[in-house]
């Protein structure tokens, strides 16, 4: 069995390299190892942050030293050393940068060759960037063009300053402090990450981005997102991020906030890829995340999209509380999993609002050694007329070590509702790959073919540009030596 | 008429009399099955204005039970399949039911196999299709014929035939006409709606109408079909271009 | 916290009342047995009842079995009636050996096991402890693991009794065995029993189990079914679950299989208060075929959790969930699925449903149906869906002249005959046809063969 070509090519496969795993050589400010009151204080004072985020940051570690970590999902996660991480560093600047010179040239060119130019006439007009590495904002793109809309991008840091009413008055309305174990320790130790506010009745005419990027060792990247749709919004918003390759695990614990008023509609995108870790299963990024938005006025529409191929563990289930009547929410969700990766990732879509409709398509792809389960949750509630719910989960398993596993919840409380969840787990037909062969496409071309063929329905929800990427880095996560 | 805020249906003006065979033609997405659930009472559709008197009664106020019972049938496009039900069950309830209506005494259960072996002769369908669930893994044939089967059980007054042909081949869609002609007479009148001629070779309707963008654009005889086939409906558009719309009035 | 520290209580109440009582406990049974026990209690200490922090538990509050006054019935007491007196099957048509048991001990004192045919046997779980020792010890308390099911563990330490059936290699059983679980009581019981069921190679029976409360006093039952099927064996296992309101029902059933052998389960849960099924079937061995089916109609405040847990850990197997329900009133269901398919079961075929309809805005039904996959050569899906009757199909009913209520139960009735369908011991799926028509008219407000109104 073991000797049939298809699996020595399956074994090949999976032996994929990841090409962002270089390290950038910059001066870093960083503050020392290990979490308490201080040190929250010190990020705080660091960041000159007003009183009220100080005491935001605070209560959230005071209750997380009272919580415990998650034990319910799928996964084994190795015992995590809280006082083993450094919960703050930056790369050193003197001034805050005015303009593009002002950029340390190494740190634009660790971005230009992560594909992340900085410079507005290399970028594509339809892009603007929040360029995030380790505990700071490095430049945001655009920001002149879009605030003459009103549209406010910017690093969190700066919006907590220049918008504190903003920030006070969502900040946690969606996730929380308390909500979790990692929302929580986020909350306390956040260090960046990006705001937009979208006034009513714009559509932003540009997609915005926030590209995350690890680079220190040791370190710990909690970033926060905040986005605020007003009444008649539309936004498109875009999340990427790499990390260099170490030996070491890295911890990465994100929160993410929607709020969509009346008729505004928000886009969110993530096409994550950590580092994952070595072919033995060393190293790689802890991806512990919490996303969740809520549609708050009627016929809202919240739709989230993710293709993950990166991290050694993820863990993480963007989210959508329909509350306003008609409101809509959506998931489509391509993970891939291979060596010795772990997923558990899927969504919950909590129905409250009449007339909600939600859709969840998921597709795992497990090679190598790797486990990939989804679960989710579907919730409707009481009062939540004529909800509808349609979940399609399906997972392709390329090899006979790995795990696929599908763990959807169902928790209906009202007649009026039709909720549906199918999923199905599969290999790849050697009929298909038969086919394939038979009108002149290798094998290995057959593989990364079907598993795209497999992909596509996700895939094709990201804006057009990611796509592109996410396809090759599908390839990439997949295919690595072969041909 | 509307669905989902799209006009579907404008302007239909029908009249069908007893021993009448109507047939109404038209392309894809002219409205034609929407026109005939329509008439047999789903309301999947808001009707905005507009009145449909059936022997007096105005079909509006009356749920699809009571318009099957006054004798409107409805062959379907594509008949639901209803695992678990089966065949005998659900057409002794249906033809009771009618019965009850008319004030009559349900058949005992003797009586309504004999019944229903005396329509399966009528109209040829094989004996095993009735010991199996509601349309359960019938074929596409399997269906229609099963429809014509519960057409001459339940012996309407007006059969609205909804695309009875598609998907037949010619064997089955002679048994299927037959069958129609079989139960055709002076007190029953037939709507055959079609996209072909085909269909019309064999049940030779008194009048053809063409529906088109939700509204009757002309009517006329059987020739009309004939016409229709050779010409296509691409005809009928550049007519209504040229002229507006077309009715013949002289029709009644 | 504060709460944590009472459920322990409790469980550590109802341990106290096995050491209170364990000398009576221990007296009937022989020494292998008695270790059983041994390892239940302390299995029980650790685990207790389980509570919704457990995952496989998630939706189910099982305070009450503690919480309320209960007896715990120990030993069976000398009862001097002919139950042919309070209790008889009403189907005339049903031809099967019939054994009976009264709160969890066999009744027929006077003939504890009978030989049916060629050496197959039915009778007293007790009594096979202590006559046929080495065939039971093979079997007993090896495929109902206590390690993670407090239930399991509760049920070791306190049962005694139940029924023993033995079919011998190569032997058939035509004739259905009936197993009629009869409660009756003065006070609020809580019974605890023990079955274990031997099939050997090439062996086939069919057992039907029929649940029945003759008093309209509060029962807890918690009982524990072993089914070991050696290879090309082949059994039919149907339950008909109809208790009363104030019942509840806590049923683990572990089955084993060997080689090409065929188990089919069928449970229906007409009536009851609370009821928990925990089934967990392990396919250990090449070509194995496993049919799990269910059918739930719930009203009033009626809560019915399935669990099914298949484990496919040798390859070419198939397996096959499906469970339906109908939610009417304020009754909440849980169905809890899983499928494991072991790291080389290649070839695996396992499938999983469940559906439901819910009646009312006051029912409410959780769902969860779970894959967890090993082995890349394999075909799994599962499917759950909570929602209404089909309306294409009701305007079809109705277009035909049918009465919209009347459609509305023609197609209810028809969604639960296909579980009924998978039934073929004819007599009793007629019978249960009936039942369940009944149940979805409204007729059938009480228990067919119980004499107390039910709340």
């Amino acid at each position: 069995m073991k000797n049939n070509p298809q699996d020595k090519i399956l074994d090949e496969v999976t032996q994929g390299e990841y090409k962002y795993g270089f390290y950038t050589d910059i001066d870093i400010d960083s503050i020392p190892k290990g979490l308490n009151e201080d040190v929250i204080r010190m990020i705080s004072r660091k960041k000159m942050e007003p009183e009220f985020m100080l005491e935001f940051r605070l209560k959230a570690y005071r209750h997380w030293l009272t919580m415990k970590m998650p034990e319910w999902a799928h996964l084994r996660i190795p015992e995590i050393d809280y006082q083993d991480i450094i919960y703050y560093a930056a790369p050193r600047q003197n001034v805050k940068p005015e303009s593009l010179d002002d950029i340390d040239p190494e740190l634009k060119a660790t971005f230009d060759k992560l594909g992340i130019p900085l410079d507005e006439q290399k970028r594509l007009t339809g892009v603007a960037v929040d360029a995030v590495m380790d505990s700071i904002s490095v430049k945001t793109t655009f920001r002149e063009t879009l605030a003459e809309l009103g549209i406010i991008f910017c690093s969190f840091s700066e919006a907590v300053k220049e918008h504190p009413d903003l920030v006070s008055k969502y900040m946690g309305s969606v996730v929380p402090y308390s909500d979790n174990y990692f929302a929580a320790l986020n909350s306390a130790v956040f260090s960046d990450g990006s705001f937009c506010f979208i006034p009513k009745g714009v559509k932003c005419p540009m997609e915005l981005s926030t590209y995350f990027r690890i680079n220190a060792a040791n370190t710990g990247q909690f970033e926060r997102t905040l986005i605020v749709a007003e009444e008649d919004s539309y936004v498109s918003y875009l999340e990427g991020c790499t990390a260099p390759m170490r030996d070491e695990n890295q911890l990465h614990a994100a929160t993410v906030e929607i709020v969509a008023m009346q008729n505004a509609e928000v886009k969110y995108s993530t096409v994550q890829n950590w580092y994952p870790g070595d072919k033995s299963g060393k190293g790689g990024i802890y991806n512990f995340v919490t996303k969740r938005g809520i549609c708050k006025g009627d016929h809202s529409k919240i739709s989230w999209t993710q293709v993950e191929t990166g991290s050694a563990i993820t863990w993480k289930y963007p989210s959508c509380i329909l509350r306003g009547n008609n409101s809509v929410g959506e998931f489509y969700s391509v993970a891939v999993t291979n060596n010795f990766q772990q997923a558990d990732t899927g969504t919950k879509m909590i129905h409250i609002g009449k007339n909600t409709r939600s859709t969840i398509v998921s597709k795992g792809i497990s090679a190598g050694k790797s486990n990939n389960s989804y679960r989710g949750l579907v919730k409707v509630l009481k009062n939540a007329e004529n909800a509808r719910n349609f979940s399609q989960c399906d997972s392709l398993l390329l090899g006979d070590k790995c795990g696929a596993h599908t763990f959807p919840y169902l928790e209906i409380d009202n007649k009026s509702a039709v909720v549906e969840h199918e999923a199905t787990t599969s290999k790849i037909g050697e009929d298909q790959i038969f086919y394939c062969n038979q009108r002149g496409i290798s094998t290995e071309d057959a593989i990364g073919l079907i598993v795209n063929g497999y992909a596509r329905e996700v895939i094709n929800k990201l804006p057009m540009e990611f796509a592109v990427e996410a396809q090759k880095l599908l390839q990439i996560s997949l295919e690595g030596s072969v041909g | 008429m509307e669905i989902d805020g799209k006009e579907i249906l404008k302007s239909i003006n029908l009249e069908v009399n007893k021993g009448e065979v109507h047939a109404i033609m038209g392309p894809n997405g002219s409205g034609k099955s929407t026109l005939a659930t329509l008439l047999a009472g789903r309301d999947l559709a808001n009707v905005v204005e507009g009145e449909i008197t059936y022997m007096g009664k105005n079909l509006f106020e009356i749920s699809p039970e009571e318009r099957a019972r006054n004798g409107i049938f409805l062959g379907f496009q594509y008949p639901i399949e209803i695992p678990g039900v089966s065949m005998v069950n659900f057409l002794k309830t249906a033809l009771n039911e009618h019965r009850k209506y008319r004030g009559q005494d349900p058949l005992s259960a003797s009586d309504f196999l004999k019944v229903m072996q005396e329509k399966k002769k009528l109209v040829e369908i094989d004996s095993q299709l009735t010991n199996r669930s509601v349309n359960e893994g019938f074929s596409g044939g399997e269906k229609k014929k099963n429809e014509i089967f519960q057409m001459a059980m339940l012996e309407p007054t007006l059969a609205i035939l909804d695309e009875t042909d598609s998907g037949l081949d010619i064997d089955a869609l002679r048994i299927v006409a037959n069958g129609v002609n079989k139960l055709k007479s002076s007190e029953n009148a037939t709507i055959v709606i079609t996209h072909y001629q085909r269909l019309l070779d064999y049940i030779i309707p008194d009048y053809v109408h063409v529906l088109y963008d939700g509204r009757i654009v002309k009517s006329g005889g059987k020739e009309l079909a004939i016409e229709l086939e050779k010409k296509g409906y691409d005809w009928i558009k550049k007519e209504i271009s040229y002229n507006g719309m077309i009715l013949d009035k002289s029709l009644k | 916290m504060g709460e944590t520290l009472q459920i322990t209580n409790w469980n550590e109440e109802l341990s106290d009342i096995f050491n209170r009582n364990s000398t009576l406990l221990r007296k009937g049974s022989p020494d292998y047995v008695n270790e059983n026990r041994d390892r239940g209690i302390a299995q029980f200490r650790k685990l207790g009842i389980p509570d919704s922090s457990n995952e496989n538990y998630k939706y189910l509050n099982l305070d009450f079995v503690y919480k309320q006054q209960f007896q715990d019935y120990l030993m069976p007491e000398k009862v001097n009636f002919d139950i042919n007196h309070i209790f008889q099957c009403d189907i005339p048509t049903l031809d099967t050996h019939v054994v009976t048991l009264l709160n969890g001990f066999y009744f027929d004192r006077s003939r504890p096991i009978s030989d049916l045919h060629s050496g197959a046997l039915a009778g007293s779980l007790n009594y096979a402890f202590r006559k046929i020792p080495d065939l039971v010890k093979k079997h007993f308390g090896r495929y109902a693991k206590m390690e993670k099911e407090g239930l399991v563990a509760w049920n070791s330490a306190f049962s005694n009794d139940g029924i023993f059936i033995y079919v011998p290699d190569g032997v058939v059983l035509r004739k259905p065995i009936q197993i009629v679980n009869l409660l009756l009581s003065n006070s609020n019981l809580r019974v605890q029993h023990r079955n274990l069921f031997i099939l050997g190679e090439n062996a086939h029976a069919t057992v039907i189990v029929c649940d029945h409360t003759l008093s309209d006093n509060r029962f807890v039952t918690n009982s524990v079914t072993e089914i070991f099927a050696g290879e090309n064996a082949g059994l039919d296992y149907i339950k008909v679950q109809n208790e009363h309101n104030l019942a509840t029902k806590l049923s683990n059933l572990y089955i084993h299989q060997e080689r090409n052998s065929r188990v089919n389960t069928n449970t229906i849960t007409l009536h009851g208060g609370v009821v928990r099924n925990n089934v967990h079937v392990v396919l250990d061995g090449k070509g194995c075929e496993s049919n799990i089916k269910g059918l739930y109609l719930v009203d009033k405040g009626q809560h019915v959790d399935n669990y099914i847990f298949v484990d496919h850990a040798k390859p070419e197997c198939t397996s096959n969930q499906l469970y339906k329900g109908v939610l009417d009133d304020f009754a909440t269901g849980a169905f809890n699925g899983r499928i494991l398919v072991r790291k080389d079961a290649q070839k695996t075929k396992a499938f999983q449903a469940n559906n439901n309809i819910l009646l009312t805005d006051d029912a409410k039904m959780n769902t969860k149906p779970q894959l967890e996959i090993y082995a890349d050569d394999v075909k799994c899906s599962h499917g759950a869906t909570v929602g209404q009757l089909d309306e294409d199909a009701l305007f079809y009913l109705r277009t035909r002249g049918i009465e919209e209520n009347e459609a509305r139960l023609m197609l209810m009735y028809a969604f639960a005959h296909e579980i009924i369908a998978g039934i073929n011991v004819e007599p009793l799926s007629a019978r249960i046809d009936d039942l369940v028509d009944k149940r979805l008219r409204g007729e059938l407000s009480r228990c067919a063969n119980c004499a107390i109104n039910c709340r």
